[in-house]
């Protein structure tokens, strides 16, 4: 019995070895990466971004909510108001070193200003330079969410508010008060 | 006058070409570690090093000014001069045995009638470089890797002897040379076949190769007895393991699959390609086997590969009394 299993296990042995070597006529698995771009799906969540409204402004209202969302604490703002009463962030920093990519910020952002976009490429030769100023993040697009104005829906009254082309311009702010029971 | 002339350009020859087969040994053996790993890859569908140079030919010129320019560090804690001497050990010692090797019928170093036993005795002297690097580094992992490579190479060793000693009593010689050329009716895999099996065996245990590298097997034991080791020391260790994997390549070559002899082609060339074939099967070996416990190794060699050995010598012994009968 013994011989008989010493015997099958020799031959499972070659064969294995004989499966393993003929893997040397298979086209490898590997993507040769630099060269060949590597496709990621759309809701990927890499590098983030600070978007803009259709017409030109900062959508980011500067609410806190993503630094105060974000479970690792890497974005820091500071907010600032602007003349005709709208708030901005003053600086939007994010430590990229200490991100995790959740995407917890832009859950939380009601005016999507923050996103998350599908660029993984964030590799820099030192640390510091992994640190995120506003100027790095703010882009001139709307990123994802091309008609979405936040000011359009809801928010307060700010002086020389623009006619808006959207459909809701024309109503008033909702009172979050009157909702109230 | 001109015989003296003629002596000396012989010796002068003779000297060129024992340096080149050395150095050409040392370089093959070092290009071997980066051709170990694009095989390897190829083997599980990977691409390998393919970056320096073309097609990744310049990888053991970037792996040689890496492992160059690494810190070389004597630990404080070890015993000096026996962790100094024994990458040495390892890197020379089965290096010594491809002087006896023939590559063709006039192409070799030195025609030692002592041939396997020179080998043998070698193989035996391998030992110390792992014993001594396990202890020298005063480490428990390097001891333990260090017994266990002990432990290993001693039980296998014992066939080693006995599994070409069947190819020895056909041949009724101790030099290769005369081993290689009574095998010009057949190879001797064919009537030796479980000295063949056992010999290749065990000069994987000897060569410290996959599935015997219990004593460097990096997740129990973090790298075993060279775990102290770094920069060209270690690279002694590393191209050590090569050198080994070629010298027993070469000697199954010649002893068990008819060395030089061959039909059509000129001899080095066919020494060359069972040569390679066998460093081949010993990288295939690499990537398709997994690794045994460490029990179960020594069981092996002592419950089947030791009566195997045993059983093919006394068959041989048997058939080459009949027929001088």
């Amino acid at each position: 019995m013994i011989i008989k299993e010493i015997i099958i296990g020799f031959c499972t042995q070659i064969r294995s070895m004989w499966m393993v070597f003929l893997n040397i006529f298979y086209k490898s698995e590997t993507k040769m990466y630099p060269e060949e771009k590597v496709h990621v799906s759309s809701r990927y969540r890499g590098r983030i971004i600070l978007t803009k409204n259709v017409n030109g402004d900062e959508r980011c209202v500067a609410c806190n909510l993503c630094a105060a969302v974000c479970p690792v604490d890497c974005i820091a703002l500071q907010k600032s108001e602007s003349k005709n009463g709208r708030w901005y962030p003053e600086f939007f920093r994010i430590n990229f070193s200490r991100c995790i990519f959740c995407g917890l910020c832009e859950e939380a952002c009601p005016t999507a200003a923050i996103q998350l976009t599908s660029d993984f490429e964030l590799s820099e030769f030192k640390r510091e330079d992994l640190i995120y100023e506003k100027e790095d993040l703010l882009i001139s697009g709307p990123g994802k969410y091309p008609d979405y104005d936040f000011y359009n829906h809801s928010g307060v009254v700010i002086q020389n508010k623009k006619e808006s082309i959207y459909l809701d311009a024309k109503n008033k702010p909702i009172d979050v008060k009157d909702l109230l029971p | 006058m001109i015989v003296s002339k003629i002596n000396e350009c012989v010796t002068e020859f003779h000297f060129i070409k024992t340096i080149f087969i050395l150095f050409f040994i040392i370089f093959f053996s070092a290009i071997l570690s980066v051709i170990e790993r694009r095989l390897l890859a190829f083997f599980q569908n990977r691409h390998g090093p393919n970056r320096v140079g073309y097609f990744g030919s310049l990888q053991i010129c970037a792996d040689m000014i890496k492992i160059l320019f690494k810190e070389d560090w004597v630990p404080s804690f070890s015993k000096k001069f026996i962790f100094v001497l024994s990458p040495i050990i390892a890197f020379i010692s089965l290096l010594f045995v491809i002087p006896t090797v023939p590559f063709t019928s006039k192409f070799y170093i030195i025609n030692l009638n002592i041939g396997v036993l020179f080998f043998l005795m070698m193989a035996g002297l391998s030992v110390y470089s792992v014993l001594f690097a396990g202890w020298s580094s005063n480490n428990k992992y390097a001891l333990l890797g260090a017994i266990r490579a002990v432990a290993q190479t001693l039980s296998y060793e014992v066939f080693l002897g006995l599994s070409i000693m069947g190819a020895v009593a056909k041949s009724g010689s101790f030099n290769i040379i005369d081993i290689v050329n009574n095998q010009k009716e057949i190879w001797n895999i064919f009537p030796q076949f479980f000295g063949f099996l056992t010999f290749f065996i065990a000069g994987l245990a000897i060569c410290h190769r996959h599935p015997f590298d219990q004593p460097e097997s990096e997740q129990e034991l973090a790298d075993g007895y060279h775990i102290e080791y770094s920069g060209m020391k270690f690279g002694f260790f590393f191209i050590g393991e090569y050198i080994s994997i070629i010298t027993v390549s070469f000697l199954i070559t010649s002893i068990f699959l008819g060395g030089w002899l061959g039909p059509w082609l000129p001899g080095f060339i066919w020494f060359s390609i069972k040569a390679i074939l066998c460093i081949f099967i010993f990288i295939l070996i690499r990537a398709s086997l997994p690794r045994p416990k460490y029990n179960q190794m020594l069981s092996f060699g002592w419950k089947v590969c030791l009566p195997l050995t045993l059983l093919n010598l006394l068959l041989t012994a048997f058939f080459l009394l009949l027929s001088k009968a």
